[in-house]
């Protein structure tokens, strides 16, 4: 299904079918709900070793009992199996041959939902909302980049956690002070709906869009990764220091574990805004991720 | 931690000795029900009609089960977060419910309809929806099937861990656990 051929000007073009994909993505929809990464579950490890409410511990020790029923039994880790949030980076050098690209993520969705037993969490039309039966269509974020490689990555994204997201579009003169109070004032308002410990998502810059999309990108990177800017790599510290001292704890019933990481991504601004958007993800923070 | 068991229909003493921070396990029957079922359970009771089942002295529960997978039950059967129940919920604490279990916040509206209507509101814990399963005994739908999902379900349950998050003295869990862990 996937071929690489020598073009007369030397340049290698790799052919992907549309049925890989699709493949792909069913097999990945399952995985990222019935597998916790091991990043996530260490982190409820180091969370529980610091958790100083024996409720919050009770409920930590739960999470990871609960993510292990859900690895061996093959049954999704919570009930609501998200919207099916696709990045997909394609390789300039890839051609796609065998039908709508699209089409194949969507199909890969609706195989994947359907076989692994998964919640069809999707209503046609937000006003009518009438269930689509199959949790499609996916939400789909397209990036082409230079090489022979097509990368997708599915990260299924519970409501509860989605609904306690905000974006604002601040002042320059707001300045890192402004960022800082907004992530903690959306996560402190957000209390114990979102799941918490929850995984704070961060885009800082670009345009109102360009900064939500940054914020849930944010939410894709493995825990223990800081941003590679070393200014913005302290704000992330000091923020989950910040967001952990609010009491809100594990499922909201008090506790020193809100969040299990803060992640943030920046891109540049206009000389008249600083947007700031915050995604946030319950503790199950699920991504999968194939390279074609 | 004590638990209180409780077998359902509940009656007003026993969610009236319940205070904010009690560890429940509850057994019977309960019923689920979330937006779409709670939208049109008040349009019933608006129009004064019946409901599929009769809320006096029972418990709904928030959630959305995924698929039962062959042989199983019910599929991973979490709470939901309530507040997108807050515009609905008095009104089924007037006809007499007892109890709903989710998770997060609920609106003032509601904590005044546990104090008025005796009843207390339940936090399971939020997205561990594997485990929670195993106290589910027995699923079946029995209302708006159309809704998936969203379908009201009646449920047996066994030693179905619940927190008590507010009672009906106007308690609230949340409120208090901050109290005890902020960091100043």
């Amino acid at each position: 299904m996937v071929a690489t051929i020598q073009q007369g000007g030397g340049t290698k073009i790799k052919t992907v079918n549309t049925t890989a994909i699709t493949e792909a993505v069913a097999r990945m929809s399952q995985e990222a709900n019935f597998y916790l990464g091991q990043d996530v579950l260490e982190g409820f490890q180091k969370a529980l070793d610091q958790e100083i409410s024996i409720t919050g511990k009770e409920i930590l020790q739960q999470l990871i009992e609960n993510a292990g029923i859900a690895r061996d039994e093959l049954v999704p880790m919570c009930q609501d199996t998200g919207y099916a949030v696709i990045f997909v980076e394609l390789g300039q050098d890839v051609r796609i041959e065998g039908g709508d690209f699209y089409e194949a993520i969507h199909e890969g969705v609706r195989r994947g939902y359907t076989e692994g037993y998964l919640r069809k969490s999707i209503v046609s039309h937000p006003l009518e909302r009438k269930n689509t039966g199959d949790n499609t269509p996916a939400v789909i974020h397209t990036k082409i980049v230079p090489g022979e490689t097509l990368r997708i990555t599915i990260a299924p994204k519970g409501g509860g956690a989605e609904n306690m997201s905000a974006i604002k579009m601040l002042k320059p003169a707001d300045g890192v002070e402004g960022v800082r109070k907004f992530i903690v004032d959306t996560v402190k308002t957000a209390g114990p709906n979102p799941c918490p410990p929850i995984v704070v998502g961060v885009g800082i810059g670009g345009t109102f869009e360009k900064c939500a999309q940054l914020s849930k990108e944010a939410l894709l990177r493995e825990f223990g990764v800081k941003s590679k800017y070393p200014d913005i790599a302290k704000l992330e510290d000091e923020l989950l220091e910040e967001i952990n001292k609010l009491g809100i704890g594990p499922q909201g019933l008090g506790g020193r574990t809100t969040a299990l990481a803060v992640h943030i991504e920046i891109y540049a601004a206009h000389i008249a805004s600083l947007p700031v958007a915050v995604n946030i993800n319950c503790h199950a923070a699920r991504h999968k991720e194939t390279v074609l | 931690m004590t638990q209180i068991r409780l077998t359902t229909p509940l009656s007003d003493e026993d969610v009236e000795k319940l205070r904010i921070g009690q560890r429940v396990s509850l057994n019977g029957t309960i019923y689920t029900g979330r937006d779409a079922a709670h939208k049109r359970l008040v349009e019933l009771i608006q129009q004064g009609k019946e409901l599929p089942f009769n809320p006096d002295g029972q418990v709904i529960y928030y959630v959305g089960p995924s698929p039962a997978k062959p042989g199983a039950v019910i599929g991973s059967a979490g709470p939901t977060t309530s507040y997108r129940m807050d515009s609905y919920a008095p009104e089924l604490y007037k006809l007499g419910l007892k109890a709903s279990i989710g998770k997060g916040r609920r609106s003032e509206g509601v904590i005044n309809a546990l104090k008025q209507n005796k009843g207390v509101y339940f936090a399971a814990v939020g997205g561990a929806a594997a485990l929670i399963s195993r106290s589910i005994k027995s699923c079946k739908v029995i209302a708006y099937p159309d809704l998936g999902a969203e379908a009201i379900h009646e449920l047996v349950v066994e030693d179905f861990p619940v927190i008590v998050v507010n009672d009906t003295l106007g308690g609230d869990l949340y409120d208090e656990g901050i109290k005890i862990y902020a960091a100043k």
